[in-house]
């Protein structure tokens, strides 16, 4: 019996096109992010308001990825900048091979900002690198605070933690201070913004964290924050 | 539910290894789960062995070592094993820690009975 060391990724495959990626996205300077929640926690509509504040000459793009329809695609098409539905027909995460081929017929020095708006999920999307600059994992507080506790990997990987719905607050028994708490416990030092889509508050730290992501690259104006 | 996935690719790296032990048999995989991995490892035992079954690599063990999360504290450099529900250093209590691992995913070794050794890789 021999035993032969191997000690490299398990999913080498995936690494190895999402840093290819990685490599495409700095040589034409375009900031790629990856955001990731549970189903219905407001990704579409956080990427809906984020849109409609860039200006129409911001080079701007978006990818969509669900199961089944093309129905987010078609909401966030209407702001007039490129979207692209994947669906992965059963796959519960995008890989960078998916990112690889929806990026294939666009012109990445066109685009300054691509926005990754995963399927809806707190696990599978964790172990997938898509070449993206940072994950953001959207957390609502219709959901629970102790979600950071028990899905700790998403948590701990991504940069920024936006959570979203905050107008909802006085209806639900949601401890905000907790659930940051409980982020930063399981990823201390994770940054974090409070927001609400539908009454506007704290888009603006949202924009704002959008904003200095992107300083040191090509400048993109938003129209408001 | 992406463990399936996971164990076509351990699989896909055993065919692939296959390759370079014509004469052996591959008995065993190693792979390596951190706890922040996000991966469940009865899950991905279960679709091994799934795969598995009635292929030419049966019959083929998976060997999972679970790696928990590790962090060194800064204040008195000692490493320790954060909870869920306390990351601070268990030691002197400092909330200024470095994580150090425990985010693995990898493949760590295979096992190769390769008979009477005959010519190997």
């Amino acid at each position: 019996m021999e035993r032969v060391p191997l000690e490299r990724k398990v999913l080498s495959e995936n690494a190895r096109i999402a840093e290819d990626l990685r490599a495409r996205f700095a040589e034409h300077n375009t900031l790629c992010l990856n955001l990731i929640s549970s189903p219905g926690s407001g990704k579409t509509t956080l990427l809906e308001r984020t849109l409609e504040s860039f200006a129409p000459a911001d080079r701007v793009a978006v990818l969509t990825g669900d199961i089944q329809t093309e129905n987010d695609a078609r909401r966030l098409a209407r702001f007039g900048f490129p979207v692209k539905q994947i669906t992965t027909g059963g796959t519960c995460h995008l890989d960078a091979r998916m990112i690889e081929r929806a990026l294939a017929d666009w012109r990445l020095e066109e685009i300054d900002l691509l926005l990754v708006e995963n399927v809806g999920n707190l696990v599978c999307p964790s172990s997938y690198d898509l070449g993206e600059a940072a994950k953001i994992v959207v957390l609502s507080v219709t959901e629970g605070e102790d979600k950071p506790l028990k899905y700790p990997s998403i948590f701990f990987k991504s940069q920024l933690l936006v959570l979203n719905k905050t107008d909802l607050l006085p209806y639900v028994p949601f401890d905000i201070a907790a659930a940051e708490a409980n982020a930063r416990k399981t990823h201390p030092g994770m940054e974090i913004v409070r927001v609400s889509c539908m009454t506007r508050e704290g888009l603006s730290d949202w924009l704002g964290w959008l904003r200095a992501k992107r300083q040191g690259q090509a400048s993109l104006a938003t129209s408001s924050s | 539910m992406h463990e399936m996935g996971i164990a076509n690719s351990v699989l896909d790296s055993v065919r692939v290894e296959a390759l370079r032990f014509p004469d052996g048999h591959i008995c065993k995989v190693g792979v390596r789960i951190g706890e922040l991995a996000g991966v469940d490892p009865e899950a991905l035992s279960f679709c091994f062995e799934a795969l598995v079954r009635g292929t030419e690599f049966e019959p083929l063990a998976l060997e999972i070592e679970y790696r928990p999360r590790r962090h060194k504290c800064l204040s008195c450099q000692r490493m320790y094993q954060p909870s869920l529900e306390e990351i601070a250093c268990p030691h002197c209590g400092s909330a200024d820690s470095r994580f150090i691992d425990g985010d693995e995913l990898e493949l760590a070794y295979l096992e190769v009975d390769d008979g009477a050794r005959t010519a190997g890789a």
